[in-house]
């Protein structure tokens, strides 16, 4: 029993500790905490701070099928509540994610993590998604995650998340090579993104995921260029969870499958308030670069504050 | 690494822009010269990655850990205004650090302004390490009115070489320039330790190792997300590898650069 759960005992004696379950896809998750894509590496690395095993999971490190650099540095700016980043999906590769990565995390979690791939063409995103299937570590995988929302990378990433048709491709590609459920990450960098979580729904996305970073840029005024060497980065934080909110609230009201809300979450409030909106589970993204123990703190908190807010599950 | 609230004892301006801090608490986690730790700030996202210039009682839970911070920006600026007393989020023990163990018996250390608080520390372990017989340090500064730690250098033991770049005080010029002074006298260096802005970095790896050829430990800058190696926000490419600066850094071996 955590210190927490005594906590929750002698605030409430005599009534039902909330449960914080919730079902994606068909997997039970303990809680609906998801640590984000590109914020916790393939996990090890924070096994070293507290057991990860508390998570309801989390999405690995983009994984594209080649090794990649990403771009030049300065890669991150701050902002005001909030940050940007222009990495540029800096990965090992999917055939040393299969033989390094995974193996080390394997040693240290036990629940089915989620894989996130990223790609440049619709067979890249085929191709990386069927070696994760088939390799000796698949057993691993509960979802994939298919990053069609990148705003860092040229040629690709976020082109496909920005039209309805092309989206749908990817889906259909996708869903050729795997059984386990397909959650499409979405980008806010368009205009109605609505109809393209339509069309992946349309195609046989078993969810969405949403929202990606938003497109942003700032300048340095002492050299007066761009801070950023990609000139363009991603905004994550505090400063994008009303534009978040809004987006999952649209989503989850015109599609079946669950949406998974993310965009500047920083507290237990935080994940009840996208819950709110419309999300079955919730990622955690920036918030863990400011606190490593975000997650696991957030996780901790939620169900004392469900009970404060009088509410016994997140399974409505 | 680890996180904890620490409480500034001491807030003090050094110099026009160079402040130095001092903050009480838990330092089991600094275990070598040239880590940094990660400051929380009420009034911005990021944390502020700071070299640690000087710990005490490590083995103690009441230890403290030396700054010393140059005011670049708004997130700096506000770090003076805060006073004795005040509790800070940090993260410490960040960063691999300088590995003393190659010394040999007469390192030197250069640093140029803002990069020389970590070495501080480097030469006080150095001068308690046995086979080292003697630490040579060259500073650099623009100029003398923004000089700051000579007489703590010396005080520890050190030969201390001074270079400002107006001429203003020591050697007319930079490190580099103070550096060929040294090698005229035929100083023996063994290995060298260096921190300081890109430029000065790129100047003694081609003046200290290339032409003279010795090797060496730089530590590194760059604009960090996280500073404990999550977000790959600090990427740079090595020989070794792709590295982070916040965690395989930032501290670099001079057989490692791409240069």
């Amino acid at each position: 029993m955590t210190d927490m759960d005594k906590d929750i005992r002698i605030i409430d004696i005599g009534t039902e500790i909330p449960d914080t379950k919730v079902e994606l896809c068909g997997i039970t998750l303990d809680n609906p905490v998801i640590p984000a894509s590109g914020t916790f590496g393939y996990g090890y690395e924070f096994a070293e701070l507290y057991d990860i095993n508390c998570l309801g999971t989390f999405s690995f490190k983009g994984t594209t099928l080649e090794p990649r650099f990403g771009n030049d540095t300065p890669r991150i700016a701050e902002c005001p509540s909030g940050m940007l980043n222009s990495v540029g999906l800096q990965n090992p590769g999917v055939d040393a994610v299969i033989t390094d990565e995974l193996p080390k995390l394997r040693k240290v979690f036990n629940k089915p993590v989620m894989a996130n791939v990223s790609g440049f063409s619709i067979e890249e995103y085929a191709e990386v998604t069927r070696r994760l299937s088939e390799s000796g570590s698949s057993d691993m995988i509960g979802w994939f995650e298919i990053n069609i929302s990148c705003p860092n990378v040229h040629g690709g990433g976020m082109s496909f998340g920005t039209d309805p048709a092309m989206a749908g491709e990817v889906v259909k590609a996708v869903r050729k090579v795997t059984d386990k459920p397909i959650i499409i990450k979405l980008s806010p960098n368009v205009t109605d993104i609505v109809s393209i979580a339509k069309s992946c729904e349309a195609e046989g996305a078993d969810g969405v995921s949403l929202i990606n970073t938003l497109m942003g840029m700032r300048f340095d005024l002492k050299t007066r260029k761009p801070i950023l060497a990609n000139v363009t980065g991603g905004l994550s934080g505090p400063a994008v969870l009303p534009v978040a909110l809004r987006m999952v609230y649209q989503v989850a009201n015109a599609v079946e499958i669950p949406v998974i809300g993310m965009g500047g979450i920083s507290s237990a409030e935080d994940v009840l308030e996208m819950m709110m909106a419309g999300a079955t589970a919730v990622e955690i993204g920036a918030a863990n670069l400011v606190n490593p123990y975000a997650s696991r703190d957030i996780i901790k908190a939620l169900p004392e504050v469900m009970a404060g807010y009088g509410i016994s599950t997140l399974r409505e | 690494m680890k996180q904890s609230l620490y409480t500034i004892t001491e807030n003090t301006q050094l110099t026009p822009s160079t402040w130095r801090m001092k903050l009480k608490g838990d330092v089991s986690a600094v275990t070598a010269p040239g880590q940094f730790i990660d400051i929380r700030l009420d009034e911005h996202f990021l944390r502020r990655p700071i070299s640690v210039c000087d710990v005490e009682g490590c083995d103690d839970p009441a230890g403290a850990v030396t700054i010393i911070y140059k005011v670049l920006g708004q997130g700096t600026e506000e770090m003076t205004r805060l006073a004795p007393g005040a509790e800070l989020d940090v993260l410490t023990g960040l960063g691999n650090g300088y590995d003393l163990n190659d010394a040999g018996e007469r390192p030197l250390l250069i640093g140029g302004g803002v990069g020389i608080p970590p070495l501080y520390l480097a030469a006080k372990k150095l001068l308690q390490t046995a086979n080292v017989k003697s630490v040579t340090v060259i500073l650099g500064f623009n100029t003398a009115e923004e000089m700051y730690y000579v007489d703590e250098f010396k005080a520890l033991g050190c030969e201390v070489v001074l270079a400002t770049a107006d001429g203003s005080f020591g050697t007319r010029g930079f490190v580099t320039d103070a550096f060929a002074e040294l090698l005229e006298r035929g100083a023996g260096f063994t290995h060298f330790y260096t921190c300081g802005p890109g430029p000065m970095l790129k100047a003694v790896y081609g003046k200290v190792y290339k032409e003279a050829g010795i090797r060496g430990q730089m530590s590194f800058e760059e604009r960090m997300g996280c500073g404990f190696g999550a977000c790959m926000g600090c990427s740079c490419k090595t020989v070794t590898g792709y590295k982070r600066i916040c965690k395989d850094g930032p501290v670099l071996r001079t057989e490692e650069l791409l240069w």
